[in-house]
Parts: C-alpha cells; structure tokens; sequence
C-alpha cells in the first residue's frame, strides 16, 4: 500500500494462479499441428524399411504413382537430385531423409507419398515395391566394436568401424590414486535402457511453399522454431527471410520434438514439388521407431569410499548407443551431455569418467525425455552407486546421505568435472523430505514386514541437475549460441506483448512469462500477452528443452521488463518534472522519493510515452525494450525423494505405496505450475523404473513400436504425490529462478529403483537394470537378473 | 464406394457420403472439423480420442463413423452449454489439470460421465474410471483433484445455470 | 495413426439377416469391435465385408435360468462385470473383467467379441473354460453347441464357420462351487504375462472339504483349449487344502508351453503359472458355502 491518497500496489507477480492459456483447451479449442487445415491441402506418408540393416537394389514407384488419388512419390533418388536426400543433425553428423544407398534401422524412411487424403497415402505406401538385399545387423551395443562387426556407415569415406567418439571428464590419475588407496570400493554395472519421451501428440508437419512468392511456411510440432527455420535455410536452399516456422499448441515434447525428422523435410519437399500444402503426421509405431529416442547407455560405475562411510571419489565408463545416425541434441562441446555431472551431490575429491559412442542398427537419438542432457543418467549412476556403498557398509541410505552431501558453506560449489554448482541447502532438503515421508518410522515399519516375510522397500534419491544452457563461451548448437532474445512493449492504454523465443509445449509459459512482467512491472498477468511460436513474430532462440526456459528466456524477460522499467523512470520524470534520480519504484508505478502521493502508474506512463509529451534529449519515445540474454550460468536445482514400494515375490509385481518429493528450483514464478511439472516427471520414473522399455531381438527388430509394449504408467500406478519445497535462490538469476521441468524425471528413477532393492535385500539382490517388470524383480530374486535391453532369447 | 452416414454431434444432425472404412475419429475431426478430441495411438491405448456415442464414453478411433450412423455423439465441444462452462471444465481450470491439453478433452468426457453416474467418487474410482487414458504431463494427481473439484461444485454450477424459479 | 484397408460394411436388421450376410467366407462380424478393429487398423486382419449386429439387443441378456448361467454373445464386458447374479455364481468373472482392457474399452468390447477373436491371452476364454461353459452357435438351419473346451482351434481360430454366430455362452450353475481368477500383467490393462481360473466344486465335510471337481484354465501360457486338465484331473477326490494346491500348481506349470517374449521369459511364466494356480485355487475354495 502507498501512503495516503496514493493508488494501491499493484499486486505480486508471481503466486499461485489459473492458467490463461486452459481457456481454449478446456474447451476443445487448442490448434495442433494436425488441426491445421488449408485449402487444397495434400497428405503424405512414409514408407519404412522392415530391415534393420540392407542394400536397397531398386525402389518401384510406378504402381503407387497410377494410384488415383496420387500426386507424387519421392524416393532418396528424388531427393537426391535436389540435394536434399541427406540432412545434417544436431550432432554434426549426417543422416538421410530418404535412404538412397541402404537403410539402417529397423523403420528408416524409404519413400515418401503425398496423396489426397491420408487413407489413400497409406494405401498407396503398399504399392511401392522395394527389393531389399539384408544384411546382418547390430543390435547388440556391446558387439558394435567387434573386428568384423558389419559396418553401418559405409556412406562415411575411410570409415571402418561404428565407433563416433570418445570423451572424458575428471581427472583418471587422481581418481586412480584415491581407488588404489581407498578403504572400500563398490563397483556395477548397470544399464539406463533404450526408452522413450512418447509425447501424446506425435509428430508432424504442414508444409506450404508458396511458389509465386518463394515463401515457405512451415506449422509442425517443433520445440525449436528459430533453430528450425534456420537450419531448414541452410539444407532446403530457400533463404531464411522467406522461411516462418510455425509452432502452434504442442501435445507435449520432452525432447522428442527438438530434433528435424526426415518427415518435414519431406513435406516440404512434396509441397514444392506439387504446389499446395502437405501434411504429414506420423503415427504412433513411427514415433517410437523411428524419433529421437533417449538414454542407451551401458555404464560401469565404481565408488571409493573410507570405512566411516565417506564418499571420495567416482570413475565411470560409458558405452553410448546412438543408434545409427548420430542425431543426439546437446551443445556441441558437449558430446556425452552433462553426463559430466555424474559427481551428484557430494564433495568428491576425484571424479573420472569415459564415452565411448558407437553406431548401431537402431534409430537415431539419445538425448531426449527430459534427460537435461543426460543428466537422468548421470543421476542415476551416482545414486544407484551411493546406494550400494550403503549396501556394502551396513549403513542406511539416507543417513549416508546425509553425512557427505554438499554443505550449504560450500556453495558456489565447483566440482571434480569443473561445474560450479550455484547455491543449495542439500542437509534441508533431505531432511524435509525424510519429515514429510516419517523415514525413522517406515523403517521401523520395514523391520516388522520383514519378520512376517514382507518385503517393502525405501528408495532414497538427491539430484543437482544442471540446467539453463547455457554460456556462450561454453555452449553452441551447431555453432549457435544459446542466448535467448525477448521483446516487451506496453501499448498506450497500458497492457502490454511480449514476444518470447522459447517453446511451450504444456509448461504454462502463456501464463508463468506474463507472470513475470507483472512481477517486475505492475501490470497484470492477464494483461500481458505472450506470444512465442512464430518465427516471424518472436526473437531469435533456441527453444525449450533441458528446462532452460526460466533460466535463459525468464531471465531475459525479467531484464526486458527492468529495461522498459527504466525508460519509464525517464518518462515519469518528465511527466513528474522531477530529476530521474528522485523516484523510486514500488510495483506498477514510479513516485517521487519523500512524496509518495506524486507517482505515475505504468498506466499513465505508457500513454504519455506515446504521446506528445516533450522528453529528455536520448529518450526514446513508446514504452518497449528487447534483450539477448547469455547467461553467466547454469542453474543447479536440486531435490531429495523417497519412495515407498511393495513387492510381491511370489510374483515379482512392484506396487509404489508412496512417493515422497522435496525439490528446490529456487524461487517459484507459479507454485501450482511447478507442482505440476513435478507431478509429470515422477510418474516418468515409475514408468521407466518399472514398464518402459524400446526392445530389439538379436536381428534388430524393434520390439516396442505401440503403446501395447512401450507400456506408459496410468493413474493406477501413479501413488497421490507428497510434495515438499525448499528455496535457495539461484544468486546469478535475476529473480533467483532455477527452472524445474526435468527435475523430476531426473530424480525419480534412481528412487523407485533403489526401493524395489531396498525391498529385495533379504534376498542378497544387490542390482538388476530397468525395467524392474515383474519378470525381472522375480529372476532378480533368484539370482539370475535379466538383460533388458536385447529381449529374451534362448540363454 | 461410400456410404451415407447420418450422425448428431452434440445436438447438431450431420448427413455425409463416406468410406466405410473411416475411422469415426476422423470423421469428427476431419468431415465434421471438431477437432476438440485428438488421437495418440494406433493399438487404442492413450484414450486421447474419448467422446461420447449414445450417452457413453468410447474410445473413437476403435469405431468405424458407418457405426455411429442414426446415433449421438457428445464431444468436448458439446460441454459448454449457453456459454457457460461444465464443472468438469472449471474443475480442470481450478485445479491445474492440464498442461499440453492433448489428453484433456477425453478426460474431460469420462470425468463428465463418471459424475453423471456416480456425483461423489473416491480418489480410487476417479483414477480407475481414467485408468485407460494415458497423460504424460500430470502425473495424474491434479487430474484427479480436478474431478473432486467439479463433484463438489456440481450443484451450484447447475443451479446458476437453471437461473432463478 | 494407421487406418484399415477398404472394407465394405453393412448393418444386420434382424439375426437371420446377419447370418446370411455371414456366408461370405471373407465377412466378419463386428459388434464393439475393440478386437477387430485394431486388428484392421493394422492390416492384420482385412476382411471385405462387415457385418455390424450392435443391432441385434436380443442377444446381450446376462440371465441365470434353469441352473445355467446364460451370457449373450453381445453382452458387454462392462455387462458382466456389473451383474450381481453372474458375480453370485462365478465370481470367476468378476475376478477376469475387472483385469480385462480398461474401464472405457469395457463398455464397447462383448463377450462374444472376445471368445471369436481367440487371442492365445484373452482372459474369458480362460475363465470359460475353467467353468466348462458351452458355446452356443446360431446359424441358418438352427443352432449347434460346442463346448468351450473345444471351441478353439488355434490362435485367432474358432469352430464358427461361415454363415455363423456365436450367440450365447452357458455356463453350469453348480452347489457347493467356488471360483476366481489371478492375473499378473506388466501393468493395467495389459495382457497377462501369466493367468490362472479356478472352478472349485467341493463335497465332504466343512471341516476337511474335498474337490468334487476341479477346472482350471490358463492364459497366455500355451495350454491346449486354455484348460491344465492334467493338474483338473489330479485334484479329483482330493483334499481342498495347500498341499494339493500347491501340487496341482506344480503340475499345471509343467503341462504348458509359455513362449519367451517381451513379457517374461519361459521359468518365470512356469513358475507364474504354479503361484497363479496356487492363489486361484485357494480363493475359490475360500468362496465355497457348503450348505448352500
């Protein structure tokens, strides 16, 4: 409240509130890539290999193009021609759009119709004949450098192996010391298996040149418009001024929606070569086939240890499968992630570890479902290896915890790897949770099911993820930086547009952005319209994934509104007749220090600034700013879980009775936002944890392309989340935000995990990969765990 | 080759010549243009195509339209009456539960007959009832308070819509 | 999403229209067609003509008449699993629908539906045969019954032949009889990995009842006509206690074929199927009232 007289504040920013964008989607009103619809618009679909790995002698087309309600047929030798056939990714490889010489995957895109409607595409896709000649595949990642494995990239000159890269991090030699001096070790290996971001919407696109005025638009399910457009001038040949991509509603990304499929280009290519718009929307066999899938990484962790139960050091060594395009998405610099993060939340006096990547005959991808650019695997590592120290030292886990988590003291925290972790109360946070869930009491609980020959099962698991990418000087893609640009203008009546370059696709950014701008302005969320999507109406940058969108784009916003903040100020001194160093600033308006009755609201302010009003020599007239934020930082928010199972061993079904979750992302812009994004991610790791799973047998086939075996956890598997906070503001973020989004499927494995053996130890389980199926816990049980990333065979 | 289907859609009568083959889903959304529901899958797992056909809830995509020929179907669309919202859309508002609304409108039609058949579930039945119906944003748990909520507010949602006696 | 081929369709007025419609060798019926459709979806199945019989309500009655169970072949899943009188008789039933899809695909998917699509994993024709139930079959000249023990063929393949219908299933009605069924499933709504129904009817002494007879059908596991006859045949004259239980778990494990897949591999099922027995066997001798 202002002094007497004076107008009231304008009330806070941030704080729970209803989200402005549910108005349309309540009721049926959201427009999605397929609920695009233009005149004379043409549909395409793609023909597929059943191979994993082949020669392709011949493609027959000519039945499919007498097909009536044909209007093309494009092969790789179509695409070929206009130099298209072949597309580079995000990792610096490249990949084909339509296969020209063989295929190598199971589901690789062969050809391409485009026809009236969608059921006589998909008719028309069985009168392509193409004679294949196989070829023995790889399927298994621990085979892919055998001499004589068969070689997949043979379109590579002077390549003779399906080796990509090798990367390191840490010290070896120093961690080398600590493990030959150390007291105790533990060692396992482990697997983060082949899984899935599996968004409800698939993807697709609607592509339309438009040949008279070399303009392409192009709709489709994108969490990067800016970086697409770009990269669709760079490949397609139509300059980028004439190129707008089109992000409407998205049904979900997680990841799965950064990368560009061969499909868009396809659309594109089908709309130029026929002159009206195409559509092409996968269906879900090709979304779990043939997209960016996530993690596939074999992993052997070691831990050293002193007997008292502190942690000193960690090695792990890597063995990556990219599939066989390498179209993993992470800053360039960077070609395992931030896998590099696998040093947790412990002071570590050495930390080493080793990538290796290979091809295989599988689909391209890896970085995905909100890994935070593999930071669900770095997670996962160090927890399941803390777990087992625990194991081996009789200690419990959460007190183990405890006695070696980061002190509050330490922080900003630079670690073995060379992050610097920014701020934190790590004892807090696992102990808040360890409250909420009454962990001295389930243990107690624990004891007594044990002696009735029950087995219930405690999981503990403390993250730091790394998010917000990032630096300039640290972090490209493909050579594009990862500042984000934002622009705020106020109309003269008072509301205001601001034009964001980060991507929605459900974390409620309509609402959170505007949120922001009332926070730092005075004007109300519902005044302020966010606008992101369309690159020709949003600034440059590099969209929404890796939770960077309130670090990087929440940050810009808050310094865009600080920019038009003070350019107000100058107004209002004219206004006001005062010096600009005589107001200050209480939300919504500027007064006159020491008389607080003479202010101006930003009301007021934005209708003088566009009118007549006579302003100081270098002040711009109308009330708006942009900013390009390079943040100086990741930001590091962290979370303490807990998990409650039971298990049945007479049958090997897991049942998850609670599921406690404390997490600190800093100051929180819309509390019920970030409850959901929480709420999202856990049930992430149940599935994972427990049913998710893309499987191939021995000849590559692909085992989990429907939702019949890539099993997604329903409410019934879903416990009522327990939620908890702490805040520790990040220091380097203008309004103290880490960002959350990924937290949560980061954390949540390793939790549900470390529960089911927690659950088992009566038996002597020590570890069994995930999926924990029922088959799985119960050969666990008797010893014998399976390996799930290659499905069941004769053993 | 087609056929005549004649359908009503949240009270309207539509007339078409279709294949007999076409999925009622795309019927909805492509003949008709109400493409308030969507489709996820190709197994009828995700349940992102519920509506209605005669009163009960359906997994679209699984029904040819030549079946739904001389029925109703309710949508999404179909909720709001006279401008006003369901309580199972002000309950979803409330209580944060969408965030891409993919999923919602299904929800919203299963949440609307749960409600219709059983006005005060428990957390159990909520979460059964929805159990064929996959969300990846949610996690569930606000889809379930929002159905809680739209059970507590049902009677004065109708009252103010019956107006004054 | 993938779409179906082109198909031709037409709706039966009465059931005499449909079962002419029926005689073309490439016509299937299709009633809520949660089985077929998918099926069609995926090119897996692609018949030329179908023959819609939503029509025909005479046939999704659900009745307990003259000591039988009486399931009309288009009685919804959602049908069976609310009907008191069948959850009286069998809860065998129950115990199988409340596991079977989901709740929406339940209200669409029938009986019959299920039983004619034959899926080696389809819970009822498991939960049928542990019943001895019989298929009653309508075609042009009458009627035939076969029983469930019989009506499979294969996977995906039943006795009906064209110019055919399933219309009814009738499951005896017997004193002293208890039943249920145990299934284990990745997750919800999933088919089983491994699932065992037990049919129980008990004679002798409250005290030290023993098994009259004995049904016991298997999902999923590769059991001839879904039924362990050696394990049925066993518990004939036996006590109703955990020994037994146990043993004939035991040997319906040994008597089936499970396939490794990406559900479990061969001794996990083999041993699902001793537990499951084991756990349907005990639950159906708890729900016997010998008095009545």
């Amino acid at each position: 409240m202002t002094g007497a007289g004076g107008p009231p504040t304008a009330e806070p920013g941030f704080g729970r509130r209803h989200r402005k964008e549910d108005q349309r989607f309540i009721r049926g009103r959201g427009l999605y890539v397929d609920d695009v619809r233009l005149p004379g618009m043409l549909y395409g679909a793609v023909l597929r290999s059943p191979y994993p790995h082949a020669r392709i002698i011949a493609v027959d087309t000519i039945a499919a193009q007498a097909h009536p309600k044909v209007k093309a047929v494009i092969t790789g030798e179509t695409l070929a021609g206009l130099n298209l056939a072949w597309m580079p990714t995000l990792s610096g490889d490249t990949q084909a759009v339509l296969a020209t010489d063989k295929v190598r995957f199971q589901g690789q895109e062969v050809a391409f119709v485009v026809a009236e409607d969608r059921y006589s595409a998909r008719d028309a896709l069985e009168l392509i004949v193409v004679d294949y000649e196989p070829l023995p595949a790889v399927a298994d990642a621990r085979r892919a450098l055998d001499p004589g494995a068969p070689l997949i990239r043979d379109d590579q000159p002077g390549r003779t192996t399906n080796h990509i890269f090798d990367w390191e991090a840490g010290d070896a030699r120093r961690a080398d010391e600590v493990f030959r001096d150390a007291e105790v070790t533990v060692a396992q290996d482990m697997l983060y298996p082949r899984v899935h971001p599996a968004p409800l919407e698939t993807c697709g696109a609607v592509a339309d040149f438009d040949r008279v005025a070399g303009k392409l638009t192009i709709w489709a399910t994108t969490q990067a418009p800016h970086a697409h457009r770009t990269l669709y001038a760079m490949v397609t040949g139509v300059p980028e001024h004439k190129i707008r991509v089109i992000s409407p509603d998205i049904g979900g990304g997680f990841g799965n929606k950064v990368p560009i499929y061969p499909g868009y280009v396809c659309a594109i290519a089908g709309s130029m070569i026929t002159g009206q718009p195409v559509k092409w929307m996968e269906d879900r066999s090709e979304n779990l086939m043939s997209t960016s899938f996530a993690r596939d990484f074999h992993m052997r962790g070691e831990l050293a240890a002193s007997r008292d139960g502190r942690i000193r050091a960690v090695r792990v060594t890597v063995l990556a499968d990219h599939g066989a395009f390498n179209g993993t998405a992470q800053p360039s610099k960077f070609p395992a992630g931030f896998f590099s993060v696998f040093t947790g939340s412990y002071d570590l006096e050495a930390a080493y570890c080793q990538v290796t990547g290979v091809y295989t005959n599988k689909a391209p991808g890896g970085v995905a479902y909100s890994c935070s650019f593999r930071i669900t695997e770095a997670v996962y590592l160090v927890e399941r290896m803390v777990d087992l120290l625990a194991l081996e030292l009789d200690l419990d886990p959460a007190e183990l915890r405890l006695r070696n988590l980061l002190r509050p003291e330490q922080f900003p925290y630079t670690c073995q790897t060379g992050w610097v972790y920014d701020s934190g109360d790590y004892p807090r946070t696992l102990r808040l949770a360890m409250d909420l869930a009454g962990y001295e009491g389930l243990r107690k609980e624990q004891q007594a099911e044990r002696e009735r020959g029950h087995l219930m099962g405690i999981g503990v698991s403390f993250f730091t993820e790394a998010v917000g990418a990032g630096p300039r000087k640290h972090m490209d893609i493909l050579g594009f930086g990862m500042a984000d640009g934002v622009e705020l203008r106020v109309h003269p009546t008072g509301t205001a547009v601001l034009r964001i370059s980060v991507q929605t696709q459900g974390q409620g950014h309509e609402t959170t952005f505007a949120q922001i701008v009332a926070e730092e302005l005075g004007i109300p969320a519902d005044d302020v319209e966010v606008v992101h999507g369309d690159t020709d109406q949003t600034p440059f940058g590099l969209g929404t994934y890796g939770s960077r969108s309130t670090p990087v784009s929440g940050a810009a916003t808050a310094i865009v509104a600080r920019k038009v903040r003070e350019r107000a100020r100058a107004v209002a001194s004219a206004m006001l007749e005062v010096d600009p160093a005589d107001l200050d600033w209480e939300r919504g308006r500027w007064y006159v220090r020491g008389d607080p009755d003479q202010g101006r609201t930003i009301a007021e302010i934005a209708l003088a600034a566009h009118s007549d009003l006579e302003l100081p020599d270098g002040v711009e007239g109308q009330l708006d700013a942009t900013c390009v934020y390079n943040p100086p930082n990741l930001t590091y928010p962290c979370g303490a879980y807990i998990c409650v199972v039971d298990v049945d061993p007479g049958t090997g079904k897991v049942r998850v009775r609670r599921f406690i979750a404390v997490d600190d992302c800093g100051v929180r812009i819309n509390p019920m936002i970030v409850e959901g994004q929480v709420h999202g991610g856990l049930a992430d790791g149940i599935g994972m944890a427990l049913m998710e799973l893309i499987a191939f047998d021995g000849d590559g086939n692909c085992l989990g392309g429907s939702f019949m075996d890539y099993l997604l956890p329903t409410s019934l598997e879903c416990p009522s989340w327990e939620l908890g906070e702490t805040v520790t503001p990040s220091p380097h973020h203008p309004i103290g935000a880490k960002g959350v989004g990924e937290s949560a499927t980061v954390g949540s494995p390793p939790a549900v995990v470390n529960a089911v053996i927690d659950a088992l130890r009566p038996y002597g389980v020590r570890h069994a990969d995930m999926p924990l199926t029922p088959a799985q816990v119960w050969r666990a049980i008797q010893g014998r765990p399976l390996r799930t990333d290659l499905a069941i065979g004769p053993e | 080759m087609t056929i005549r289907v004649a359908v009503s859609v949240n009270g309207t009568e539509y007339v078409r010549e279709v294949e007999p083959r076409l999925l009622l889903i795309h019927f909805i959304r492509d003949d008709l243009g109400l493409t308030g529901s969507h489709w996820g899958c190709d197994t009828s797992n995700c349940g992102s195509c519920v509506m209605w056909l005669d009163g009960r809830p359906v997994k679209s995509c699984t029904l040819l339209a030549a079946m739904a020929d001389g029925r109703a179907v309710r949508t999404v669309e179909g909720l709001e009456r006279n401008g006003k919202l369901d309580p199972v859309q002000q309950g979803f508002i409330e209580c944060h539960g969408l965030q891409c609304g993919f999923c919602t409108s299904g929800m919203l039609m299963t949440a609307r007959w749960l409600l219709d058949h059983h006005p005060d579930p428990d957390e159990a039945q909520i979460r059964e009832v929805i159990s064929g119906q996959v969300c990846r944003c949610t996690g569930y748990e606000n889809i379930v308070r929002s159905v809680r909520w739209a059970a507590e507010h049902e009677g004065a949602s109708r009252m103010a819509e019956d107006g004054p006696a | 999403m993938q779409v179906p081929s082109h198909v031709e369709y037409e709706r039966a007025a009465s059931l005499q229209h449909a079962l002419s419609l029926l005689t073309r060798p490439d016509a299937r019926a299709v009633a809520g067609g949660h089985s077929l459709i998918p099926m069609m979806k995926l090119r897996l199945a692609q018949p030329e003509l179908l023959v819609d019989i939503n029509g025909l309500t005479e046939l999704s009655f659900i009745a307990l008449d003259d000591g039988q169970l009486r399931i009309g072949a288009l009685a919804r899943h959602a049908d069976l699993l609310d009907s008191a009188v069948a959850g009286r008789c069998y809860p065998i039933f129950h115990d199988a629908e409340r596991v079977v899809a989901d709740p929406i695909v339940r209200l669409w998917g029938t009986i019959g539906g299920s039983l004619c699509q034959a899926d080696p994993s389809e819970d009822l024709s498991a939960a049928f045969a542990a019943a001895r139930a019989t298929a009653v079959i309508r075609g042009q000249d009458g009627e035939r019954t076969v029983p469930v023990r019989q009506f499979h063929l294969g996977p995906y393949e039943t006795v009906i032949g064209p110019g055919e219908l399933l219309a009814e299933v009738r499951v005896p009605v017997l004193p002293a009889t208890g039943s249920a069924y145990e299934k284990v499933s990745r997750r919800v709504g999933d088919w089983s990995i491994a699932a065992a129904g037990a049919v129980l009817r008990l004679g002798g002494a409250a005290e030290r009842p023993v098994i009259v007879s004995a049904g016991i059908g298997l999902t999923a596991v590769g059991a001839e006509h879904f039924v362990a006859a050696e394990a049925e045949e066993f518990l004939r004259g036996r006590a109703a206690d955990e020994e037994s239980f146990a043993a004939a778990g035991a040997i319906a494990a040994r008597g089936c074929h499970p396939a490794a897949d990406q559900r479990g591999p061969e001794d996990y099922k083999r041993h699902l199927v001793a537990e499951l027995t084991t756990r349907a066997l005990r639950r159906a001798a708890a729900r016997v009232r010998l008095d009545a």
